[in-house]
């Protein structure tokens, strides 16, 4: 398979891109590639212009940012997975970063492709959602930050605007008294999430007193599973709570998972995903 | 057409490529080396992978411009005077082939992950090959090949 003709600018800055975008209300972001030359393949991206910002390297990063880290839009898969600072503060994403395609994919897609691409099946949406990450956002008009529960906005699409680029993901220092987990269903090892759910959980004594829940591929974007959630803040079990993770979604029913075994996946996978964030 | 530098087992060429042109093809039809497959095109399979600075990536997947200023090895780039790269050595030993057509990437696969340290047991190793698919369904004998030249524990 072959891509439709597009111009191709390579950025050499993030002025630069956010200048070449801006010329341009129908050019894409080219990072890693790992979403779009798929999409570029099958025809079904048919940009005019493509702005490479994969040379970037200073967008490439992990940075201690206080009570947060920082990481840069550009940081690939394979690096966010390795990365000492996520391992201990936030390992969630880290871990997840680990889950994403397959080590050739790890070595190209980047974590800001990855979510700017707004693909409702992939894992680092729900996880980014569940800490309630910041995103920021750059455009002409300057720099603005995003919280992450109006950063997905529909099926593959984002609060990133034309002529504009994610730049850096902010995450909370997850402390010792705070459980995690990501679990998904997949019938083959590198398949996209048939459902995936991303739990983090505030723990005292062995019992959950809050918890945030993410869903991955249970409606068109990532959403939190808020009847979950107020069940864990009063005192259900996760067995409990994990019953009401489908409420409020609307899944797909496709060649992969019907819809109602989309629910079941999410009630299953958020009790155990509960539970290993306890343990 | 842009121009762009490649350096494709150890030689330099400069190319004139249009934007879409896909890594896999500039190394089939530009530099002729056949032994990169093209298995699925969609990034699944994993029979198009090679190094690019050292690291495994699926060639399909990334436009040749993407790629200037690389340093890119393939199949035919792991044997220096004559001998078998020890990982080609290995398959050849445990008959980790049946039709071959998966075989070039899973050697390129398994070179990066020896080299990344992530082919320490055959758990770690099965999860690293995740990326190729073997449609003979071969894989015991892929893994015994990578484990022996990992010097994999269990």
């Amino acid at each position: 398979m072959i891509p439709a003709s597009f111009d191709y600018e390579v950025a050499e800055s993030v002025e630069h891109a956010l200048a070449l975008l801006g010329a341009d209300p129908d050019a894409k972001v080219l990072a890693g590639g790992h979403s779009l030359v798929p999409a570029l393949k099958l025809r079904v991206s048919r940009p005019s212009k493509l702005v490479d910002i994969g040379r970037l390297s200073d967008l490439a990063y992990v940075r201690d940012a206080g009570s947060q880290l920082a990481i840069g839009a550009l940081t690939r898969h394979a690096a966010v997975q390795g990365d000492p600072l996520l391992q201990e503060h936030c390992p969630i994403v880290s871990s997840t970063a680990g889950k994403v395609g397959d080590p050739q994919v790890r070595h190209r897609g980047t974590i800001g492709g990855s979510l700017a691409h707004g693909d409702p099946a992939s894992d680092l949406p729900a996880v980014i959602l569940a800490l309630d990450a910041e995103l920021v956002i750059v455009g002409a008009g300057g720099e603005r930050t995003v919280a992450a529960a109006d950063f997905f906005t529909g099926v593959f699409q984002t609060a990133v605007g034309p002529g504009e680029l994610l730049t850096e993901i902010r995450i909370p220092k997850l402390g010792d008294a705070t459980g995690w987990s990501y679990l998904k269903y997949h019938r083959r090892a590198q398949d996209w999430a048939t459902v995936g759910v991303a739990a983090i959980v505030h723990r005292d004594n062995g019992t959950a007193t809050s918890a945030s829940v993410a869903l991955t591929n249970m409606g068109g974007t990532t959403l939190r599973a808020a009847s979950v959630e107020a069940a864990v803040a009063a005192g259900s079990s996760p067995a409990e709570a994990a019953a009401h993770a489908a409420e409020g979604a609307e899944p797909a029913s496709d060649t992969a998972a019907s819809a109602e075994f989309r629910a079941h996946l999410a009630r299953v996978l958020t009790e155990r995903a509960l539970m290993e964030a306890l343990a | 057409m842009h121009p762009v530098t490649l350096t494709v087992n150890g030689a330099r060429h400069e190319l004139e490529l249009e934007p879409r042109d896909l890594l896999v093809h500039v190394l089939r039809e530009q530099l002729s080396l056949t032994g990169t497959n093209i298995g699925c095109d969609t990034s699944s399979c994993g029979a198009c992978t090679v190094l690019l600075d050292g690291q495994s990536v699926k060639s399909c997947t990334i436009l040749g411009v993407q790629a200037d200023g690389a340093a890119i090895t393939t199949i035919e780039g792991l044997a220096t005077g004559g001998e078998l790269h020890p990982v080609q050595q290995a398959f050849h030993d445990h008959h980790a082939l049946q039709c071959g057509y998966c075989t070039p990437g899973m050697v390129m696969a398994a070179v990066s992950l020896i080299e990344n340290g992530e082919a320490g047991d055959r758990d770690s190793i099965r999860s690293g090959l995740e990326g190729n698919l073997c449609r003979c369904t071969g894989y015991h004998n892929i893994v015994e090949a990578i484990a022996e030249v990992a010097g994999a524990t269990s």
